[in-house]
């Protein structure tokens, strides 16, 4: 998969967690960076219980080259964990061959055969003195594991949309996520060339 | 400070692009009381308002809410609410006093699955007979149902210019998915917003007639505090707004309510077609509805299906004529919806007979899919 190319299609996407983790901000800075910054065409679908924390939540998103006319998501090509709940849910769903990405401390993927990617970003987050930063990290993650959009844009997009004075540390958030990501990828990739080359 | 009109590109939810709507449009009160999936459309404007000299109110309920956006409207002021179900319940008597008193003002309504408290989180399209008929006696009403938020900015600002030309209330009939659906929202140049406010008095102040109409038909607006005299009442009036309490008053000022619409139903009515040329098979939707129906034609065509789409922009007024005029023409309908049959029944009304006319429903708390609908044209036809 390719850092910071863009990816050519309709993808469609989940991020999933418990209502107070930012799933939904990290569902509207992806969405927001494949529209302002990627100028592709992308819908975000909010789902939540009635209670504003503690409950599963849902983001879903869709980016496309062409107009959505169905925003909902019904087998993602990517599904992003930072809750058990959420995966055991979501992950029957997913598209055969689809990238799953999981906070490795909150979700175990029971069950799940495929290859998938994991990211301790809850703990990043506390050792960066804010867990509530650790949708941020996933972002950033997320961004260098599928190239869903364009580093720059998601980098834009993050600092346009949390609190003013925050924007520096979420960009470290951001990049500290990135930076895990792309050194997964090369891990895999030396791994990949180590089988080939034996 | 940020002005009315936020020219630029968006990734915005469909209730902040109805509130930046509604500012663009001129309104400068919001009377409101919060309820999901609405509270981000006043919780939005909430913020917005006092930054271009706007007023802001919670009220204690959505009786109150309603009464003030008609008191707000009497002093000259563009005003607008926001709810969902069960508030929409509790203001519709007062909607039936915007009617009576011609007084121009803008509800929008973010529906969710009813009855009662329902299922607050999750959407339904179940108010569409309670838009048309919701208040008591017999009215005319306008309603649009906007399809994304870019839609959901342009019908605000055209909701505002309806009620504004033919001073009525005018309904937003949106739902829980567009009202919290994400997507590009442009605002244009302020300069190319086209507003349009409420026929005003000429002449003496003493010999007004507050319910006399003018040349196109509407009542000029006298706004309170102006020296003009005025009386405005719920019950029957003549035109100089006095209870009546005849058979002819009544028959008068029918005519007049009722008139101001049909006479002007060219004007008012909006629907937009999707593949619709050469199809045998119309769907009939709006709101969310309609953009599982685009992804359905699209996937019927694809499978040797000529089906074509009718978009009910306005759904209040019902276009009759173009129901009546397709049913000479085509094999049938089928009307996609989140409730077991309202605007349904609108069309088995206007086919009247001539070609079969089918319902793909659902009793609420989530979008009907496509695929579903692909599956009921083959069954049906």
């Amino acid at each position: 998969m390719a850092r910071g190319k863009r990816k050519a299609g309709r993808q469609e996407i989940i991020f999933t967690g418990f209502g107070g983790q930012g799933i939904i901000l990290a569902g509207r800075i992806l969405g927001q960076a494949a529209v302002i910054g990627d100028h592709r065409e992308s819908t975000l679908v909010q789902a939540y219980g009635p209670e504003a924390r503690g409950g599963a939540c849902s983001a879903q998103v869709t980016i496309a080259d062409q107009p959505i006319h169905y925003p909902y998501v019904r087998r993602p090509d990517v599904l992003v964990c930072m809750s058990q709940g959420g995966f055991d849910k979501f992950i029957g769903q997913m598209k055969e061959g689809g990238t799953l990405l999981i906070d490795q401390d909150l979700v175990q993927p029971r069950g799940f055969g495929g290859q998938f990617f994991s990211i301790p970003s809850t703990r990043i987050a506390e050792e960066l003195g804010r867990k509530m930063m650790a949708n941020i990290i996933m972002l950033g993650f997320f961004t260098a594991i599928t190239g869903a959009v364009s580093l720059d844009a998601a980098r834009d997009a993050v600092t346009d949309s949390v609190p003013k004075g925050t924007e520096e540390m979420n960009g470290t958030a951001f990049n500290k996520g990135c930076d895990y990501g792309l050194a997964v990828l090369k891990g895999r990739e030396k791994k990949a060339t180590g089988k080939a080359g034996a | 400070m940020r002005p009315a009109v936020l020219t630029g590109e968006y990734f915005m939810t469909g209730d902040v692009a109805c509130a930046e709507g509604a500012l663009a449009a001129g309104c400068r009160f919001f009377g409101g009381y919060p309820i999901t999936p609405a509270t981000e459309v006043a919780e939005h404007i909430a913020g917005r308002l006092p930054e271009v000299g706007g007023t802001f109110i919670q009220m204690e309920d959505e009786i109150a809410a309603m009464a003030s956006i008609i008191g707000a409207s009497c002093a000259g002021v563009k005003s607008m609410t926001s709810t969902s179900g069960p508030g929409f319940s509790l203001m519709m008597e007062n909607i039936g006093l915007a009617i009576c008193t011609e007084t121009p003002c803008v509800v929008v309504n973010v529906q969710r699955a009813g009855p009662s408290t329902g299922l607050p989180t999750q959407g339904a399209q179940g108010d569409m007979m309670q838009a048309r008929w919701g208040s008591h006696g017999h009215y005319d009403i306008i309603a649009l149902a906007p399809s994304s938020p870019q839609e959901i900015f342009y019908q605000t600002i055209d909701a505002f210019n309806l009620s504004e030309t033919y001073r009525l209330p005018v309904l937003i009939m949106t739902d829980e998915m567009i009202g919290h659906l994400s997507e590009r929202v442009v605002i244009p140049d302020a300069k190319k917003i086209k507003t349009v406010s409420r026929p005003r008095p000429k002449g003496r102040k003493d010999r007004f007639k507050p319910f006399e109409p003018g040349p196109n038909g509407v009542a000029p607006m006298a706004h309170a505090g102006e020296g003009y005299h005025i009386h405005v009442t719920g019950l029957t009036h003549d035109e100089r707004g006095y209870p009546v309490m005849t058979v002819e008053a009544q028959k008068a000022m029918m005519a007049q309510l009722m008139g101001k619409i049909q006479r002007n139903l060219d004007d008012i009515i909006r629907t937009e077609a999707y593949r619709l040329e050469d199809a045998e098979v119309v769907i009939v939707s709006y709101g969310v509805s309609a953009r599982t129906s685009l992804a359905a034609v699209d996937e019927a065509r694809e499978q040797g299906i000529k089906a074509g789409l009718l978009r009910l922009v306005t759904v209040w007024p019902f276009p009759e004529a173009q129901i009546r005029n397709l049913a000479k023409k085509v094999k049938g309908f089928v009307t996609v919806e989140i409730n077991l049959g309202q605007i349904h029944l609108e069309v088995e009304r206007c086919a009247a007979g001539k070609v079969p006319s089918f319902l793909v429903g659902h009793p609420g708390g989530t979008i009907i899919t496509p695929e579903r609908v692909v599956e009921a044209l083959k069954e049906f036809f």
